[in-house]
């Protein structure tokens, strides 16, 4: 993927603020935003969602340019065409398996019915082992299966990139592996640029062609990011600037 | 007796046509004041509960300033469109209305505070429209919320009396609700017909009670 990356944007909340300066290049189909809670991971992966409006910089998807203060380029959630999970999924309760997955399908006033079939729909619930849950409503899922409702409902309509928050923060330990192991097969069959966000080593070890960390640099708040690389890849360093 | 069904009927109009409007205006108020941010939001917030706090006469009264003919917004309502709401039915939807608003409006507001704005992003990175949004995701989250207080606006709107006694007067047959009807009897010394106007209120009042139970929105979202 193309993503090409440069905001700024400086939050308040009473006394306090925080400022997120981010840079970043890469062509890696597999990213990871490494980096402590409120180091403001979130916010970029917001910020690229189009969920957030930096204050200026510009934001390049696959060649598009999705957000450019200068140019006045600020494309809606809409009209990015991403797919997005959420650290605790987002999965609409009032609607069950398979109303969630086929959600993004139609773009009327209206939910789809419970009876509606799509059949890219139909699909992701086979491929996932949803069927037996497919008439549930996400309160009575496990984990595993929220988050599986969840990927599918960002991946059926095809987006052409997708972000991740903490996928696997929300899960059991031994039940993080087998979900990594999912996403992981799950990229490469469908070769889907994604971006990952993680505070945690493992996610890094297996998603991480490309690496960004965002630290916070006390006493302003000032989340710089730099460039490393697991050792033994030959992604180099020279395509995220350093500041 | 004739005339006891014929109030009984004006009563259930004018609260029905009441509930509806303040159903509308409530969920439209309470969304704005809950997603927007501008200056006056709790001004605006004061001045929309008034009508729960305020005395009915005194609302009455203001309606009765503003609707009449002798002021601008009544002159012009008489002049442009020939309507006049004094003394009339449509009058006292107006008055009941009113003063229902800040039960819907209040739990409209609370229910879409509650609604979390996750899932509202969700659903805009997956390409439905803000407008879609709303009717596909913040509404059926809030609905429980705002149902209960319609079920209480009509509720309200029936039993309304100061303010439609004020605005639409008390006209046997035209606008002389339930609730009005009662207060005339008894005033009249008319003890039968008082005795059966407050039992046909009291039943219409356990069945709206019955049938909020029977609406109770578990059954509408879930559990």
């Amino acid at each position: 993927m193309q993503l090409d990356i440069d905001i700024y944007k400086t939050l308040r909340a009473g006394k306090r603020s925080f400022t997120l300066d981010v840079q970043l290049q890469s062509s890696s189909q597999r990213n990871v935003i490494y980096g402590p809670s409120g180091a403001g991971k979130s916010l970029t992966l917001k910020a690229i969602a189009g969920l957030l409006t930096p204050e200026r910089g510009h934001i390049r998807l696959n060649g598009h340019t999705v957000f450019d203060s200068r140019a006045g380029v600020d494309l809606a959630p809409q009209a990015r065409r991403v797919g997005y999970l959420f650290q605790d999924y987002a999965l609409f309760p009032h609607l069950n398996v398979r109303q969630n997955i086929a959600f993004g399908l139609s773009h009327r006033w209206f939910n789809p019915r419970a009876r509606e079939r799509h059949e890219q729909v139909e699909y992701w619930i086979r491929a996932f082992g949803l069927e037996a849950m497919a008439h549930q409503l996400p309160d009575d899922l496990s984990g595993g299966q929220r988050q599986r409702v969840a990927l599918a409902r960002a991946i059926v309509a095809e987006p052409q990139a997708l972000l991740l928050d903490e996928p696997f923060a929300a899960l059991d330990p031994s039940l993080r592996n087998t979900m990594r192991r999912e996403l992981s097969d799950l990229q490469q069959l469908l070769q889907i640029p994604m971006v990952l966000i993680t505070h945690d080593p493992q996610d890094v070890q297996t998603f991480g062609d490309h690496v960004v960390e965002l630290r916070d640099s006390e006493p302003d708040k000032q989340i710089r990011a730099s460039c490393h690389h697991k050792a033994n890849e030959a992604t180099s360093c020279k395509d995220t600037s350093i500041r | 007796m004739e005339s006891v069904w014929v109030a009984l009927a004006l009563s259930l109009k004018v609260a029905g046509l009441a509930t509806a409007i303040t159903t509308v205006l409530g969920v439209a108020a309470g969304f704005v004041l809950a997603r927007g941010r501008f200056p006056g939001r709790n001004v605006l917030d004061t001045l929309l509960t008034l009508p729960m706090v305020l005395p009915p006469t005194v609302l009455g009264y203001y309606l009765l300033v503003l609707l009449g003919r002798r002021s601008p917004f009544g002159a012009w309502l008489f002049d442009v469109f020939g309507v006049n709401l004094i003394f009339t039915w449509q009058g006292a939807v107006i008055a009941a209305s009113t003063v229902a608003f800040p039960l819907v409006f209040k739990p409209a507001r609370a229910a879409f505070e509650s609604v979390d704005g996750q899932l509202e992003q969700a659903a805009r990175v997956l390409g439905i429209s803000n407008i879609a949004v709303f009717f596909r995701v913040t509404l059926p989250l809030a609905w429980r919320g705002i149902l209960a207080g319609v079920l209480l606006a009509f509720a309200r709107a029936l039993g309304e009396f100061g303010a439609t006694l004020m605005v639409a007067g008390s006209i046997p047959g035209k606008t002389q609700t339930l609730s009005v009807a009662v207060y005339e009897a008894v005033q009249a010394g008319q003890d039968d017909l008082a005795n059966m106007l407050v039992y046909i209120i009291s039943a219409v009042c356990v069945a709206v009670l019955l049938t909020a139970g029977y609406l109770a929105p578990g059954r509408i979202v879930r559990r």
